[in-house]
């Protein structure tokens, strides 16, 4: 804890151990930064290392799938590998990569200079990291968890004495996830306060970026949706550890009840998953077609229809159950109306890159290969939307197929090309652009070769989660290219992490506007000072800082405006007056007192429980009384 | 949403706190109101999964004697959740005698309500007990888990609303908390009004509604 004694050292005495630590630079301030853009580093940091880990959970899978009869993993193993796979994705990758995209750029976009709670976003960091940590933990046991990243009780809810699954994996689980959740609602409450309250003048809320608008869909979504998979968690954890009947159709409990749980946070989850990579996708095609996003209120209007719309599909996850034929044509139709607004998106894209100046950059390639991709997804998504065609497709690799279409070739082509478009602002140089075209190419290719074979393997029965299978069913050569397709993944991946090191070294100067860029982020320094904008921007229309550059002729032509028209104010003004609130090390405390409590709860320790309890209360009310700011040496 | 449209700067006076925010609701206000929604769903899908199992039991707990009409006490537990209730009006007159800067009457009040809570916890407590003397377990049918963790929950919310409420008292005896800071008691008031209010339905969906 040297952070805690070197901060306590800074200030006044009187104040104790109360006293704000004050370093901003440096290995320590990274534990108490409370900086909007240093915390976005952190999770996208946190994010990629987790991708790598679900990425080599994968190439496992692969690697047993490879041929029949595989023996690389055992059944138990390998029901680990693809539980933990698919938690690590949805959990620990999809949603803080998105939590550290918003983090970053919401505020840079509004034209504020910190979110609404900036302690309350450390927390929700530090939550989200020790929550990933506790559910790795789970290694050291052999308990990992091994019930799908969906969980489905009874088979996660019988109790231990009734042998369903040993060990602790789905203890593991149920308390990793809850605590995730709470993580999630802190940071979907600080966007939405951010976004509601805290834009610079004359930024009205249809003058906000897409990307803005698509981070507020998702935070109201969160809020609602982390709740309901919360109950069921803590149901399935009181079933397996205490003998409560929530789940036990032998006691009056109902196992389907936990699926329309589940799926209520579940198909919510995965436009919370989605609709941010729409936003960066739509933040990065008006740039390189030199054109205005196609559509702007439609898209924003269609992004909010599908949330909420988003809220009356669930149960298309469940159309195997026997709802009977009412509920079913009702989430059919449903699921099929979601597929209008997804549809019109993508026309708005196309509009915005159809007769533009295109600059095909990494970034761009990465956009256009989530269009066409995504696209691939949302049409086997409809398919399952017809009720007889997705009792056939259910629970085989053509569902694998369909999701990783829409996860993996719409949200994870969306970060990259994210990572390529803001990485000079994030760190003031760009990425290799020729290391990036390799990286593009071979993702584009091994994604292909790994998820479009699903489909057909998918539609000539091969099952999902089950960890071998015999010969002559005519699997063979598909499952060989999936694997190797998943290798040509691995490449792509190690590409980009090369990208960044040679990159770092190379630190090609990006200047504050290499793309000519249309949104505030781009008006100021590269990389962005610790007060963002030495003046708060005053907003006049809807892509400001392109109109501060370019007029239109007589004839429609752009124009140039002469340079220093381009600045809203003096960009090297003083700072010293610009007050930012002070770090903290109050929300870590609070945080490392949640998983403390889980090891408690998941092995039933009390004394272990009471400590987290007390650790977290401790930070909490420290962080309650705490000064506002460090004091002031002046 | 009209307001939000308006841009910040332009509608507002300075009027702190939320003077400077696009909505004028200060950040803390929309942030409590934004978490107490996410709390709605929360105990929504208690109380559903209480509503949509009720009675499936019946027979087992008619057998054994544990039929939810013959072992509630309700006069006992309407008596504290009249307590519950009332400790939502001295909440408000916490709030009102710190914004006429009234120190005394802000702790008075402060103290009352965290009393109240206290009152209605210890009732709880006495509740849970008398149930298992009676041979209501944790396990018995679905009535005894849906029962136990929803209200069981709902108690952990009081009590974590009764330090919020004793480290608000302590704060003004330290001379913190002063009519500047009122909105730090009015939001632990949307907090408690709203665990006030989350009881009224769980009250009138267990005790008041026929098991069967």
């Amino acid at each position: 804890m040297t952070t805690v004694e070197e901060a306590v050292g800074q200030v006044a005495a009187p104040r104790g151990l109360l006293a704000r630590p004050t370093k901003a630079e440096g290995f320590t301030s990274w534990f108490t930064t409370i900086d909007h853009k240093k915390i976005g580093m952190l999770y996208g940091g946190s994010a990629l290392v987790f991708f790598v880990i679900a990425g080599l959970e994968a190439l496992l899978i692969r690697l047993q799938l490879v041929g029949p009869n595989g023996t690389v993993l055992s059944a138990k193993v390998y029901n680990q590998m693809f539980t933990m796979h698919g938690t690590t994705m949805v959990f620990m990758v999809g949603m803080p990569m998105a939590v550290a995209f918003g983090n970053f750029l919401v505020p840079l976009m509004i034209g504020a200079r910190d979110v609404a709670f900036p302690r309350v976003n450390m927390l929700g960091y530090w939550i989200f990291l020790f929550g990933g940590i506790f559910m790795y933990s789970s290694f050291l046991w052999s308990s990992a968890p091994d019930g799908g990243w969906f969980g489905y009780a009874p088979l996660t809810s019988q109790p231990l004495a009734a042998g369903a699954l040993p060990g602790h994996g789905p203890d593991f689980w149920t308390i990793g996830l809850i605590m995730m959740g709470i993580g999630s609602v802190t940071s979907a409450v600080n966007f939405i306060v951010t976004i509601l309250n805290m834009r610079a003048p004359g930024m009205t809320l249809l003058r906000m970026p897409v990307f803005v608008w698509m981070i507020l869909v998702i935070a109201f979504l969160t809020l609602f949706a982390m709740p309901p998979v919360t109950a069921a968690l803590i149901q399935v954890y009181m079933d397996r550890n205490f003998g409560t009947a929530f789940f036990d159709a032998s006691r009056g409990g109902d196992p389907l009840l936990y699926q329309h749980l589940f799926w209520l946070f579940g198909h919510p989850e995965v436009y919370i998953l989605i609709l941010p990579g729409m936003g960066i996708v739509s933040e990065i095609l008006p740039v390189f077609s030199r054109k205005p996003l196609f559509g702007y209120r439609v898209v924003i209007f269609s992004g909010i229809a599908i949330g909420f719309v988003g809220w009356g599909v669930w149960a298309h996850h469940m159309f195997a159950t026997g709802l009977g034929p009412a509920a079913l044509t009702g989430f059919g139709v449903a699921t099929m109306a979601i597929g209008v607004p997804t549809g019109v998106k993508i026309f708005n894209w196309l509009g915005t890159v159809w007769g533009g100046a295109v600059r095909l950059k990494t970034a761009m390639l990465f956009a256009l290969g989530f269009i066409a991709m995504f696209t691939l997804g949302g049409l086997s998504g409809v398919m399952h939307s017809i009720v007889p065609a997705n009792s056939q497709q259910t629970d085989t690799y053509f569902i694998v197929a369909h999701f990783h279409y829409v996860l993996f070739g719409g949200l994870i082509f969306a970060f990259f090309g994210g990572f390529y478009y803001w990485w000079p602002k994030f760190f003031g140089h760009l990425l290799d652009e020729r290391l990036g075209k390799v990286n593009f190419w071979t993702m584009l290719i091994g994604f292909n070769l790994t998820f479009f074979p699903m489909h057909l393997v998918g539609l000539r029965g091969m099952p999902r989660r089950t960890y071998t299978y015999g010969e002559g069913f005519g699997w063979e050569t598909l499952n060989k290219i999936e694997t190797v397709g998943a290798f040509v993944i691995a490449f792509s991946t190690l590409t980009f992490l090369v990208n960044v090191f040679v990159s770092r070294r190379k630190r090609v100067a990006a200047g504050d506007d290499p793309w000519d860029g249309r949104t505030l982020e781009w008006s100021i320094p590269s990389p962005v000072p610790a007060y963002n904008f030495a003046e708060v921007p005053e907003v006049h229309s809807f892509d400001d800082f392109w109109h501060r550059k370019y007029t239109e002729d007589d004839e429609g032509r752009l124009v140039r405006l002469p340079a220093g028209a381009a600045d809203g104010g003096d960009v090297h003004h003083e700072p010293h007056h610009i007050h930012l609130p002070s770090p903290s090390f109050w929300p870590l405390v609070f945080a490392l007192g949640l998983p403390t409590m889980g090891y408690g709860f998941v092995f039933k320790n009390w004394w272990v429980l009471g400590i987290g309890v007390f650790i977290a209360m401790f930070g909490l009310t420290a962080w309650a009384v705490e000064p506002s700011t460090a004091e002031e040496d002046h | 949403m009209s307001t939000a449209l308006v841009p910040a700067g332009q509608a507002h006076g300075a009027h702190p706190p939320g003077h400077d925010t696009n909505t004028g609701i200060s950040h803390v206000k929309l942030g409590i109101w934004a978490f107490l929604s996410s709390e709605c769903l929360f105990f929504g899908a208690f109380i559903s999964t209480y509503l949509i199992y009720r009675g499936r039991d019946h027979a087992l707990l008619e057998q054994e004697g544990l039929l939810p009409e013959k072992i509630f006490d309700i006069p006992f537990t309407s008596a504290t959740s009249f307590i519950l209730l009332m400790s939502s009006l001295t909440m408000v007159l916490a709030l009102a005698a710190i914004q006429r800067d009234d120190m005394r009457g802000l702790r008075i009040w402060l103290g009352a309500t965290a009393l109240f809570g206290l009152t209605f916890i210890s009732g709880q407590v006495y509740e849970f007990t008398n149930f298992y003397r009676e041979g209501l377990r944790l396990q018995t049918g679905v009535f005894g888990p849906t029962f136990f963790v929803m209200t069981g929950l709902h108690g952990a919310h009081v009590t974590v609303g009764i330090f919020w409420l004793l480290q608000l008292y302590f704060r003004s005896l330290q001379g913190k908390l002063t009519s500047a800071q009122s909105e730090a008691v009015e939001v632990a008031g949307l907090y408690w009004h709203f665990v006030d209010i989350v009881w009224i339905v769980i009250f009138t969906a267990i005790y008041l509604v026929p098991y069967n």
